[in-house]
């Protein structure tokens, strides 16, 4: 463990850590920051009369849309002089979010970063390439501040160059840890025989991945292309950038850096909060941010807390690998579907993302799910039926193998799925009962 | 070691402490600071228990202290330095520290409260020195070694210092901040309330920020000495900017 005084804390120990620090937070937003203040007034909360995490239930949440709304400058709980970086979000209706950090802010974030890389596995003896953007989005930085702060080798390689460079990189600066998404990860397996490199002859050891959904499935691909163990973390710029959680060794479950950050899976139709084990909506409160603090932030991202302990002996609580976001959830067969993910596999498989509609049914009770999909001339010699045939294939396989269902796959001709007045396809069509 | 939950306190009327939650950890060395007025001395008598606290918990050791006897508490290892030194003028320096033991006098044998001055001696050389001197002869600096001497004498695991470096001179403020040091190597567990946030903050662990009666700032000694708030009230650091 990189801080076992704060990652193995008792339970008690850290709610009297977790209170006073949320208690202090709450101070401040409402002293400093003009939005929590009207927010809390407006709620009737008194603020001051939160004794235990337990009354956490009062306090409003924070959306998206807020932190947008208060775009650039208004929910920094400092003054701008004691800004030392600023980062941007997305926020809700193509409006950015900045996001401020202090000096402290900065090594707080350093250290949650590197506690999640030593949870990963990675050492001062590595070689870290992070393929994350670099830029206005918090990407890369986070994992490169842990990654040095741990005394690793860090190559700045970013996600704008070729996966040809990428992978010479690899093989010549003798990489042992990959940090990016999943996609580039699997990406850079597939490729590795194009570019004529054997696995073995790089000395890759460990993929620490995230920034979006990825299944067991993928996981398994990833480490067998690319022979390492590949690692989730999960973070977003909002609540402080990628670092927020992380898995260790046992895989099972992402734990969160819980002296900084109170989580919380909250159902999203009645906002109330989940027991372990039930699957909802991700909130996030910091308590240790000085110039960025987000009270009750809803995340939009869909995971579940893990009940029990965990064997590698960390006590921060874990929560689920993400399953997706809220806003492209749908349930069929009893579970839940990510679009994006559909939408992935579609655009993996074709090579471009066509128009398509997703169109359920249930029959004797069983749920169905047909996936219309346009022809188009950017599809890859889709002018053969037999290509057509075992592009419709490697979809149904894919979607079974990674998400675990079975679909029909159709094709139609160009322009004939219905429109709406502004020219857009529904994505969903659902003639369940 | 020592936690405090919610604590409200004052006086009368007033409402001083309005939910102050803090903790120290065993061997840990935590500053608290802040303005004048904003309730560090009633924290610290609060839980010394001598100001009586309205709500709240303080849990010492496992063992709820809320309100409890002064003497009890000081029984169960939570001795008070008191702002001012608080010593017994007329009373001479070994007096004063054979009173530290009172406390424990059905408890241990004689012969235990005398090792232990040894000891105090041992740590303030210069206590041994004027043992049979009046207390109220002693300077500044040596009257603040004979308060902490006489809490030590109570033989605590926990002591709570409020202000030790109030209107002594520098160099021994220093002398006094390095036995602090030296105690805590000896697993003693400390709560330093102080103006000087500075000397504080060189040897703290960790501190906290208390405004109006309420918790504003928690971190780790560095994370107080980078805050630029703390910086601004407590350290000094822009008005010397401005003056440049």
């Amino acid at each position: 463990m990189f801080d076992a005084k704060c990652e193995a804390m008792g339970r008690e120990d850290l709610a009297q850590l977790q209170i006073e620090r949320l208690q202090l937070t709450l101070n401040r937003v409402y002293r400093n920051v003009a939005f929590y203040r009207h927010t809390f007034d407006a709620a009737g909360v008194a603020f001051e009369k939160i004794r235990a995490i337990e009354d956490f239930k009062e306090i409003p949440f924070t959306t998206r849309e807020d932190l947008a709304r208060s775009y650039p400058y208004d929910m920094f709980a400092v003054p701008l002089k004691d800004v030392v970086r600023i980062h941007s979000a997305p926020g809700a209706s193509r409006r950015m979010i900045a996001v401020g950090y202090t000096k402290n802010d900065l090594r707080h974030w350093t250290d949650c970063a590197a506690r999640i890389l030593t949870a990963a596995g990675v050492t001062d003896q590595d070689v870290v390439q992070i393929a994350f953007h670099y830029d206005l989005f918090s990407g890369g930085f986070g994992f490169h501040q842990g990654a040095e702060r741990l005394g690793a080798s860090v190559i700045p390689a970013s996600a704008t160059m070729s996966l040809e460079t990428q992978v010479t990189i690899m093989r010549d600066y003798k990489t042992t840890v990959l940090i990016g998404t999943p996609s580039l990860a699997c990406n850079l397996g597939t490729m590795l025989d194009a570019f004529k490199v054997q696995p073995q002859a790089l000395h890759l050891r460990v993929g620490l991945l995230g920034a979006e959904p990825w299944s067991e499935e993928m996981r398994a691909r990833i480490e067998a292309m690319l022979h390492i163990t590949a690692i989730d973390s999960y973070g977003l710029t909002a609540v402080m950038g990628p670092g927020v959680a992380g898995e260790c060794a046992c895989k099972d479950g992402l734990h969160v850096n819980e002296d900084h950050f109170i989580v919380e899976v909250i159902d999203p139709r009645t906002l109330r909060p989940l027991p372990p084990g039930e699957e909802g909506e991700l909130v996030f409160t910091t308590i240790t941010k000085e110039a960025f603090p987000v009270i009750r932030f809803r995340t939009g991202d869909v995971s579940a807390l893990v009940p029990g302990t965990c064997a590698c002996g960390r006590t921060f609580v874990r929560i689920r690998r993400i399953a997706g976001h809220i806003d492209d959830r749908l349930f069929f067969g009893g579970r839940n579907v990510f679009l994006s993910q559909l939408e992935r596999i579609m655009g993996e498989v074709l090579g471009t993302l066509p128009h398509f509609q997703i169109v359920l049914d249930r029959k004797d009770g069983v749920d169905g799910m047909e996936i219309r999909t346009e022809v188009s001339a950017e599809i890859p010699s889709i002018d053969e039926l037999k290509t057509l045939d075992r592009l419709r294939l490697a979809i149904v396989q894919r979607i079974e193998v990674e998400a675990g269902m079975q679909v029909k796959v159709t094709f139609v001709e160009p322009k004939t799925l219905a429109r709406s007045e502004t020219g857009e396809v529904a994505r969903v069509v659902d003639t369940r009962e | 070691m020592l936690r405090v939950l919610n604590l409200e306190a004052g006086y009368g009327n007033l409402r001083v402490l309005k939910g102050v939650s803090m903790h120290v950890s065993p061997g840990e060395i935590v500053a608290l600071i802040g303005a004048n007025g904003a309730g560090k001395t009633t924290l610290l008598g609060a839980i010394a228990g001598i100001v009586r606290a309205t709500d709240g918990e303080i849990v010492f050791d496992g063992r709820a202290i809320r309100n409890a006897p002064a003497e009890r508490i000081v029984r169960l290892g939570c001795a008070l330095v008191p702002e001012g030194r608080q010593i017994f003028a007329p009373l001479s320096v070994k007096e004063n520290l054979m009173l530290g033991a009172y406390a424990r006098r059905r408890r241990e044998p004689r012969a235990a409260a005398h090792a232990r001055m040894e000891e105090v001696r041992g740590l303030f050389g210069v206590l041994g020195e004027r043992q049979g001197q009046l207390a109220g002869t002693l300077s500044g600096g040596e009257q603040q070694m004979l308060a902490i001497g006489r809490a030590l004498m109570s033989a605590p695991r926990c002591i709570m210092m409020d202000e030790p470096s109030m209107g002594i001179a520098p160099k021994i403020v220093k002398d006094i901040f390095q036995t602090v040091v030296r105690l805590r190597g000896q697993g003693m567990t400390v709560l330093l309330v102080e103006q000087n946030a500075r000397a504080a903050l060189a040897i703290a662990d960790r501190g906290y920020v208390l405004e109006a009666g309420r918790i504003v700032i928690e971190g780790s000694a560095r994370d107080l000495l980078d805050n630029r708030d703390v910086q601004r009230a407590y350290l000094g650091k822009e008005y010397r900017r401005i003056d440049e």
